[in-house]
Order: C-alpha cells, then sequence, then structure tokens
C-alpha cells in the first residue's frame, strides 16, 4: 500500500527528500566524477594541472612497486581477514548459543571492540605486537627460544617474483590481522547469534529423529540457513578491507619494503603528502572500483529481494 | 532497566529539542549557529579565516609554519613580538599547524594555494622544495630588491644564497640553518671501549667492528618514517662522492649508475648491517635515545638532534653525547634551512616585505635561532648567544662547503625525493643494489631537468 | 555419554575463556599501563601490575587531548542529530510516500555508503577550501551529515517498513497531511530508532579517521588525530599513549556499556537487509 496514491499530496515528499538526493549527487557522484577526471590528468605538481594525461597514471601505479606492494598486501590481507572474522566469529557464535551460563558476559566481551575507533586499536596493538615487548615477553616467559618479529619482519613467504615485487604472503600484515579481527569479530559473531536464534528448535530436532549426527545437522541444515548471513558478513568485511586505512595508518605505516602498505594509505600519502594529485585520484578510482565489483551486485540484488 | 529507560528518557528530549529547533529553522542555521558557538576553541583557526577579508584596512600578517614544538614555537613567539614591536600597528596572526614534521602544514598550504588563498608568508625548506616548488609554478614574488637594499648579498655564504637563487633571481630569505651530516655518539660507550669518534669510513667500520664484537648495537637507525634511511643515505653519498660529485647529481653531471654512485651504495649497504634489529618500529626519536641510554653506540641524525638530547633528555653535550661530521664529510655541511618568502596575490606585500626585512636582520636571527637550537644564516650573527655545539656548528657553517639535503627537500625536486624514499626504504629490507641504481637513475631522468 | 558431553562442556568454557583474555589483553595492558607512575614505564614490564596507583599519565594524556576532546564533542553532537533528522525524513518518504523511481533513489543513496572516501576525498577538499570551510568543525559536520545520509536512511527506512500503513491512512482520515503524519504517528513511532541511529553515528564519527585527518588540522582536530600524533613513538611515554587511547575511547565504550543493544541493532542495520 502507497499513501501517494490516495494522496494529492505529492509534491511535499519529493521536496524533503530532495536535499539529501542533490546532496548525494554532489557528494558523491559528482565528486566521484571529479576524481575519476583527475586521475586522467597530468595534476601531479603543486598546482592543478588538469590537462588531460590519457591513462599515464595508471600505467604508472601498474608498473609501481608500491602500488603492486599494495595490491598484494590487500589482497591477503583481505582474505585472512574475512576467514578470521568468519571463523572466530562462527565458533563463538556456536558456543555461546549452546546455552551456556554467563552468555551475555561472553557476547559483550567479544563485542565490544567494535564500538573502538581503529585508531585506538592500531595505537593499542602496536605496542603489544612490538617485537621489543607486549606479546613476544609471554611467549619468552613462556620459554619460547626465538620470537615472532611481528609487524617488521619483511619475509614473504612462498613468494616468486611477479612484476616488480615479490608475490606472496607477508608475514608483518599478519599482525594487522589479529588487530582487525580482533575488532571485527563482534559484527559476525551478532550476524551469526541472530541467525542461530532464528533457527526453530523444532527443525534441528526433527533432523535429529532422523537420525542426523550433530556434524550433519550443521552441514545440511545450518549451514544452509547461515548462507545469506554469511555472504552478508563476506560483503561488508569486504569492503571494509579494501578501503583500509586508519588501522594500517595508526598502527605500522607502510613499513619495511611496504610489507604492510595498502592502496588507501598510498593514496592519502602521495596525494596530501607528496602532492601527486593524478596518482592518487587513479589509486582512490582502482579502489572504487574494487568495492563496487562488490557492492553493486549485492545492492541490486538485496533491492530485488525487497520489493 | 531502570537506567536503560532514564538513557532513553535523556535521549528523547534531546531529540525533542532538536525536533523543535529544526522546525524553526533550515540546516544551514544550524550549522551556522555552532560556528558560533565553536568560537572559542579555535579562534585561530578563524582568525586566519578573517585574514583574507580583513588585510584590506590596514595591518595584518599571516606567518604559515610548522613551528608548534616547544624550543622552535618560543623562537618564533620571541621574531613575532620583535616584529611587532617594529611595527605596532600590524596585527600577527601566527598560523602554525602541527603534526607530522611539516608534512601537514604542506599539505594545508598546498590546498591553500591551490584555492587562491595564500597565507602572507610560509615556512619551506631552502633550495629545490621553493624553486622545482611554488617558484617553478609561478606563485612566488621574487625578493631580489629587498636583498639589495639591505645589502645582504654578502651578508649570508654565496653558497646558501645560490641554494635560494633561481634564474637569477632570489625567492626567499634563510632564517637559519641545521646540519643533516652530523654522527652523534654514546662518550661513555667509547671511552669504555677505548673508541674514537670515526671520521672517515674505514675508521667508522673499524669503530664498528669493535663495538659489534662487543655486543654492543654500533649504530642506531629508526626508520619507521622512511625519510630516515634516506637522510643517512644522504650523508654516505657526500662522504663518498665529495660535495662535487654530490652536488653533480642535481645537475645530472653525474649519473646514479655511475661506478661512483655505486661505490657510494655499497658502503650504504654496509653501515645497514650495523644497524639495530627493530629499526623498523621506530623513528628518529626512538632511534636517538638508544644512543642515549647507552643501548646503541652512534646515530646519525640532524642536529635537531642535539636539541633532543640536551632540551628533552637533558645531556650535556660532549660529556654525554658526543658529535662529529659524518664519515668523510670534515668541512663539509649538509645544509637544511628554513626559509620564508612573498607568495604572487597577497593582500599587502610591503607587510610581508617587512617582515622578511626582520627575518633577515641579525637581530632577527639572533632572537629566534637560540631558542629554535639552530644556528644562524648569516655570516655575521652574535656568536656569544649560542651554546657550546652551537658556536661550534656557526664556526663550521662559516668555512665548510655547503651542500643542500636530499632528505630534506633542498636538493631535488619533490618529484625525485619520494621516488628515491621508496627506492631507499626497498633497499633497507632487500639490500638489492642493482635494483636501487636503476630506481635511482629513473627517477632521476624523469624528475630532474 | 554423559561424560562425552561433560568434557565437551569444558572444552567450550575453556576456549572461551581463552578468547575472553585474548579480547581483554589490550583493555588489560591499557588499563594498567596507564595507572603507572613514570618510573615503572619500561619495554619489559609491560605485563606488571603498577605498584601504586597514578594519575600522571592521565593528567598529562587528558592536558594533551583536551582541545581536541572538545572539537570531538562540537563535531559529533550536532553531525549526529542532523543527520539522524535527515534520516528519518528521508526514511519516512522512502518507505511511506513512494513515488516513481524512489526505489531507484534509495538505491543510489545506499551506495555511498560503501564506498572508499578516498574517491571523493581530492574534490570535497577542493570543494571545502572554495566555501571557506576547509580546516574547520563546521566543515567537518557538513561532510559527516553527508556521507551519513545513506546509513541513517537505511536504518530508518527498514524501521518505517515495519509501521503499518494503516495507521497513516486513518491519520490521513482525519485530516493530517504529510507533515502532519510525521510529526504526530511517525515521529513519536521512531524514539527507538532515533537512539539507534544517534548511537550509530555518535559512535562512528566519534571513530572516525580519514576524513578528520585529510580535513583538519591543528586548531580543529577532533580526538582521533591528535591521538595518533601522540603515539607511536617512545619518546611519549606509552602510558601517556595508553591513557590517551582510554579517554579517546572512554565516550563510545561507555555507550556500549549503557545501551549496548541498541549498538548491536545499528551494527545490523549496516548490512542492508536489516
Amino acid at each position: 500500500m502507497n499513501l501517494s496514491k490516495v494522496s494529492s499530496d505529492k509534491l511535499l515528499p519529493v521536496l524533503f527528500i530532495l536535499p539529501s538526493i542533490v546532496a548525494i549527487g554532489i557528494f558523491v557522484y559528482g565528486f566521484i566524477s571529479w576524481t575519476g577526471y583527475v586521475s586522467f590528468s597530468n595534476w601531479n605538481t603543486l598546482t592543478p594541472d588538469l590537462s588531460f594525461a590519457g591513462l599515464k597514471n595508471y600505467l604508472f601505479l601498474f608498473n609501481d612497486y608500491r602500488f603492486q606492494s599494495g595490491m598484494r598486501n590487500t589482497l591477503f590481507f583481505t582474505l585472512f581477514f574475512i576467514i578470521g572474522v568468519l571463523g572466530l566469529g562462527f565458533f563463538l557464535a556456536t558456543f555461546i548459543d549452546s546455552n551456556i551460563k554467563g552468555e551475555s558476559f561472553f557476547r559483550n566481551i567479544f563485542l565490544f571492540p567494535m564500538a573502538l575507533s581503529f585508531v585506538v586499536t592500531g595505537v593499542v596493538w602496536q605496542w603489544l605486537l612490538n617485537p621489543s615487548t607486549g606479546v613476544n615477553l609471554l611467549l619468552a616467559s613462556l620459554g619460547f627460544e626465538s620470537v615472532p618479529r611481528w609487524y617488521i619482519d619483511t619475509t614473504i613467504l612462498f613468494s616468486f617474483p611477479l612484476g616488480q615485487i615479490q608475490f606472496g604472503i607477508p608475514i608483518a600484515l599478519l599482525s594487522v590481522v589479529i588487530a582487525a579481527v580482533w575488532q571485527m569479530t563482534g559484527f559476525s559473531l551478532a550476524m551469526y547469534l541472530a541467525g542461530l536464534r532464528a533457527i526453530p528448535e523444532e527443525v534441528k530436532e526433527a533432523a535429529r529423529v532422523d537420525g542426523a549426527t550433530e556434524f550433519q545437522i550443521y552441514r545440511k541444515v545450518i549451514f544452509p540457513i547461515l548462507m545469506p548471513i554469511t555472504v552478508s558478513i563476506i560483503i561488508i568485511m569486504g569492503h571494509i578491507s579494501l578501503k583500509i586505512f586508519d588501522l594500517i595508518y595508526a598502527m605500522t605505516g607502510s613499513g619495511s619494503n611496504f610489507v604492510t602498505d595498502v592502496p588507501g594509505v598510498y593514496m592519502f600519502e602521495t596525494t596530501f603528502r607528496g602532492n601527486f594529485f593524478g596518482h592518487g585520484a587513479a589509486i582512490a578510482m582502482i579502489m572504487l572500483l574494487l568495492v563496487a565489483v562488490v557492492i553493486v551486485p549485492y545492492l541490486i540484488v538485496s533491492r530485488k529481494g525487497d520489493s | 532497566m531502570k537506567i536503560k529507560k532514564f538513557t532513553l528518557l535523556t535521549i528523547l528530549s534531546i531529540i525533542l529539542a532538536l525536533f523543535m529547533v529544526a522546525c524553526g529553522s533550515d540546516e544551514e542555521e544550524t550549522t551556522g549557529d555552532d560556528q558560533n558557538g565553536n568560537g572559542d576553541s579555535n579562534g585561530q583557526e578563524e582568525a586566519a579565516g578573517d585574514n583574507g577579508e580583513a588585510t584590506a584596512e590596514e595591518g595584518s600578517l599571516e606567518i604559515f609554519s610548522w613551528w608548534t614544538g616547544a624550543g622552535e614555537e618560543a623562537g618564533l613567539l620571541a621574531l613575532i613580538d620583535l616584529f611587532e614591536e617594529k611595527h605596532p600597528n600590524i596585527e600577527v596572526v601566527n598560523a602554525a599547524v602541527a603534526g607530522g614534521a611539516g608534512t601537514n602544514a604542506q599539505a594545508v598550504l598546498a590546498s591553500r594555494m591551490q584555492g587562491n588563498d595564500p597565507p602572507g608568508t610560509f615556512q619551506i625548506h631552502g633550495g629545490a622544495a621553493l624553486n622545482t616548488g611554488w617558484v617553478a609554478a609561478g606563485r612566488m614574488e621574487p625578493i631580489t630588491d629587498l636583498y639589495d637594499s639591505e645589502g645582504w648579498h654578502d651578508k649570508f655564504p654565496q653558497d646558501l644564497i645560490d641554494m635560494v637563487t633561481s634564474d637569477e633571481e632570489i625567492y626567499s630569505v634563510p632564517v637559519n640553518i641545521h646540519r643533516s651530516n652530523v654522527l652523534f655518539y654514546n662518550v661513555e660507550i667509547f671511552e669504555e671501549h677505548g673508541l674514537e669518534a670515526p671520521t672517515t669510513f674505514d675508521e667508522f667500520y673499524e669503530v664498528a667492528d669493535a663495538l659489534q664484537a662487543a655486543g654492543v648495537t654500533p649504530l642506531a637507525l629508526g626508520d619507521r618514517e622512511s625519510w630516515t634511511a634516506l637522510h643517512l643515505f644522504e650523508t654516505i653519498l657526500l662522504g663518498s662522492l665529495g660535495a662535487d660529485g654530490y652536488n653533480a647529481l642535481w645537475t645530472r653531471d653525474l649519473d646514479f649508475d655511475s661506478p661512483e654512485v655505486v661505490e657510494a651504495i655499497e658502503h650504504f649497504h654496509k653501515f645497514l648491517t650495523y644497524v639495530n634489529d627493530d629499526h623498523a618500529a621506530r623513528n628518529w626519536q626512538d632511534a636517538a635515545q638508544m644512543v642515549a641510554q647507552g643501548n646503541a653506540a652512534m646515530n646519525i641524525m640532524g642536529d635537531w638532534a642535539a636539541g633532543y638530547f640536551a632540551t628533552d633528555l637533558e645531556l650535556e653535550p660532549n660529556v654525554d653525547f658526543g658529535f662529529v661530521p659524518t664519515p668523510n664529510t670534515t668541512g663539509k655541511f649538509m645544509v637544511v634551512t628554513d626559509n620564508f618568502g612573498l607568495p604572487k596575490d597577497v593582500e599587502n606585500p610591503e607587510i610581508v616585505k617587512d617582515f622578511l626585512r626582520v627575518l633577515g636582520s641579525v637581530e632577527g636571527q639572533d632572537v629566534f635561532n637560540p631558542l629554535k637550537g639552530s644556528i644562524p644564516a648569516r655570516v655575521d650573527a652574535d656568536v656569544s648567544k649560542y651554546n657550546a655545539y652551537g658556536q661550534q656548528t656557526i664556526e663550521d657553517f662559516r668555512e665548510a662547503v655547503l651542500t643542500p639535503s636530499l632528505a630534506h627537500n633542498s636538493a631535488a625536486p619533490a618529484g625525485f625525493v619520494s621516488q628515491a624514499d621508496q627506492a631507499v626504504n626497498i633497499f633497507v629490507a632487500s639490500g638489492n643494489v642493482d635494483q636501487l641504481v636503476q630506481a635511482l637513475q629513473t627517477a632521476a631522468e624523469q624528475n630532474i631537468q | 555419554m554423559l561424560k562425552k558431553i561433560r568434557l565437551g562442556r569444558v572444552l567450550v568454557y575453556l576456549i572461551l575463556a581463552m578468547m575472553t583474555i585474548f579480547f581483554l589483553m589490550p583493555i588489560y595492558v591499557m588499563l594498567i599501563t596507564s595507572v603507572k607512575p613514570l618510573a615503572e614505564v619500561s619495554l619489559d614490564r609491560m605485563w606488571e601490575l603498577p605498584s601504586t596507583v597514578s594519575f600522571e599519565a592521565y593528567g598529562y594524556a587528558f592536558e594533551r587531548l583536551y582541545p581536541n576532546l572538545l572539537n570531538t564533542i562540537y563535531l559529533v553532537v550536532p553531525a549526529t542529530l542532523i543527520s539522524a533528522l535527515l534520516g528519518s525524513l528521508n526514511g519516512y518518504v522512502i518507505s511511506k510516500w513512494k513515488f516513481k523511481g524512489s526505489d531507484w533513489i534509495f538505491t543510489a543513496i545506499l551506495f555511498g555508503m560503501f564506498i572508499p572516501y578516498q574517491s571523493i576525498l581530492i574534490p570535497l577538499i577542493q570543494f571545502l577550501q572554495s566555501i571557506g570551510l576547509y580546516n574547520s568543525i563546521p566543515g567537518l559536520i557538513l561532510v559527516h551529515v553527508v556521507y551519513g545520509i545513506p546509513i541513517t536512511t537505511l536504518i530508518f527506512r527498514n524501521f518505517y517498513a515495519n509501521i503499518p500503513t494503516e495507521l497513516l491512512e486513518a491519520a490521513k482520515i482525519d485530516g493530517a497531511g504529510f507533515l502532519g503524519i510525521y510529526r504526530y504517528v511517525m515521529f513519536p513511532l521512531s524514539i527507538s530508532g532515533f537512539v539507534v541511529v544517534c548511537i550509530w553515528q555518535f559512535t562512528n564519527i566519534w571513530n572516525e579517521f580519514l576524513f578528520a585527518v585529510s580535513i583538519t588540522s591543528s586548531g580543529s582536530q577532533p580526538v582521533m588525530v591528535a591521538l595518533q600524533n601522540l603515539s607511536g613513538s617512545q619518546i611519549v611515554h606509552w602510558n601517556v599513549q595508553m591513557a590517551g587511547a582510554l579517554l579517546a575511547a572512554l565516550p563510545t565504550l561507555l555507550i556500549y556499556i549503557l545501551v549496548g543493544k541498541y549498538f548491536v541493532r545499528g551494527l545490523l542495520a549496516g548490512s542492508v537487509k536489516g
């Protein structure tokens, strides 16, 4: 049922939403177009130079050591971050959902980092994972002879040369993943918990009666029901990790040999510290494209599901 | 439960209040109200904003800098006092921007210049930063006439004037000098191991080997921010190539893939074998602190570290910490100099020139520099106003060959510096000499005319 | 069988306890470090409890962060309230006064929630510079209000979708118009929606960093930028850094502790379907 159908009062609603539409039109779509325009310009100087440069900025980036490192890091960061958040969130949710005592206590503990800023997380974890203190002190007191070098380790696992860089898993990145998982697991936990609570006990009971083992119940009943939630989590976490900036900026910076650099940090530094506006705009457009590939289909599917 | 209800109620009443306000006014006004409400907290900002319109009515000058640290801020305020004393009708606006060792300020400056809203005058490192930056962009007025009328041509070292000259015109006034090629060492450690401060590469390696054998970290490095590695590299370039060779790099008379530069890079490579293991987790102060606390023997840094040792860590020069020029650079002086110039399209260029006159005067330089912990750029300043470290540096400055610093944007255009910075950052981890040589050569071809 | 279940239970609690330690570890370090006297702050004694409780680190951190905390408050309060109000009106229109293309417009607005803000940063700064709001709190408020529109609209739209349209029709028959229905029917019903949105926006704007660090400098910097400037170096003693981090985190932590339920609701609403 739609009110405007029974109303002649059609103009007012449009009038009220118009400022928002205009604002989003300018601040999102207008600005993105302008950034796109800058990314094809020669503006890598102190003063704006908007002469057309073709693909020069993009070609520069594709051959750039730092950008390639950033893309590699984003790939592995996103991968481990999503796996970590999904895995830990799911297990914690099933534990909390299994009629334990102190349920709300545990839930609150695992959720509170969500209320913190990435900057706070970065400041604290940079000390916890500082190789000369923090976690390493605990490891040493437990009798470990050699302790990890955490975010200053420049080793790249399983690496092989690709383009300008060594492609592989940068060890240092795992420190940032730990901090990010610590912060964001609460999200998947909350989502899964809501999902698990929505599964009627009868469904599980019915499966049990049919002689299914606990494992089979998870595989045949619970996982399929939780699938849409999992997709949502992957997309939300994925877009956060593709544009991550503050955590890395506050915790490690781009790191020795750019082992913890990401496009978000590169864009900020090259644009506003180096005055390479063309390069910065091109990085931003590539980031936007990566996010859009994930988000646009999701939005379209979500809309369809609604109506 | 009661708490929750109470919280809800509070939030509810706030929202209701807002709704009433919103009914009576539109969004713009709400934002505007708040702007006024903010007046106290960022009066500085507002004053800076007003300046643009207000200058026309006689007498205000906005000075833009990143001098917000303890000593430098005191120096700046003393300068402003001196200026106001001489020009009581002119209101000075101190638009200093904190953070990031000046990088934040430069970003704000760039944005203001792009928006055609230049401050009256702004701090910038002399040399390429200005010449290939704002001067090349056509945004600065030459002030050669000021040098003529004030008779400054022989009051600053010729090497320095050459540095701030572009196409026969001078564009800025140097207010201070920092030396970037200084090796600081822990006196106690050196005495304990019977060592002398090294002045050549060979001596450095001897000392470093001895220290390493004794289980002491020879060289402290903190390259969490990568400019410190570039800084170390530039002092080695100077030591290995000599002043002429070093300067020839910036005119492209010497190539980065020449055998001389390769040799310098090999020295750099060897230096890196003596540094602390956790260099990537430290910044320059953390590295200096290692020397102060006896966890490392030496540190190569600009002489702002002398201020850090003396003021922040309360150490005695020549007693707790010693200093010599970095290996092979005795008689050479790598210059980092803060300059001020006259941007185009400022409201009142004569007032800016008045300020530049004060900056360039003996009085101005001697009021500022002892507080900032740097030395005057003029050769005729009053030596007695400076401490032991300052006096010796002034002496060195007058006699030494001056070279512009690469890491601090005085030697080469910003484009080259940022690519060199990246290449050196990679090299510190990879140790791949060929790769660094190639990267530097390419960067030079692309950025240095 | 019974034994097996018990063993499983023990294991569950064991794992939960371990994870609790993992999650609380940073808080523990923040707390004990921030109350350590300066003499006891050293890298190799990070985990040790302080011998006496000292608030000198808080004093110092507060002194350093106080102007920035104020800036953040001046920023967060108006930005939260304005964006909540805008979101409520938008949500009302989009859920109850659909017009041709309104679904399409809603999706287009939602996209603004997911973009990497780097992709609008260059023009945004040019724009703010040109209207004289660069490097100012009002400028930041404007930015947060505009980029807050998608999420606030989404939450309110989902919230209003649950309010039966019949209720509105009844009001209509009584002679209420578009504004009247909002004022007397929708608004009173949307209190918990406002609570969720306000908490969500408050937390987000308080914690935001990219806009803050790109748009402001010196006098107008919010607390997160000041905290970042404080951190990462051994020259600012890290008990001060920890005290600063805790101070900066306190308001959002308090909100979480007091009204966590609404916070979680906002969290879940961020996943589009709500």
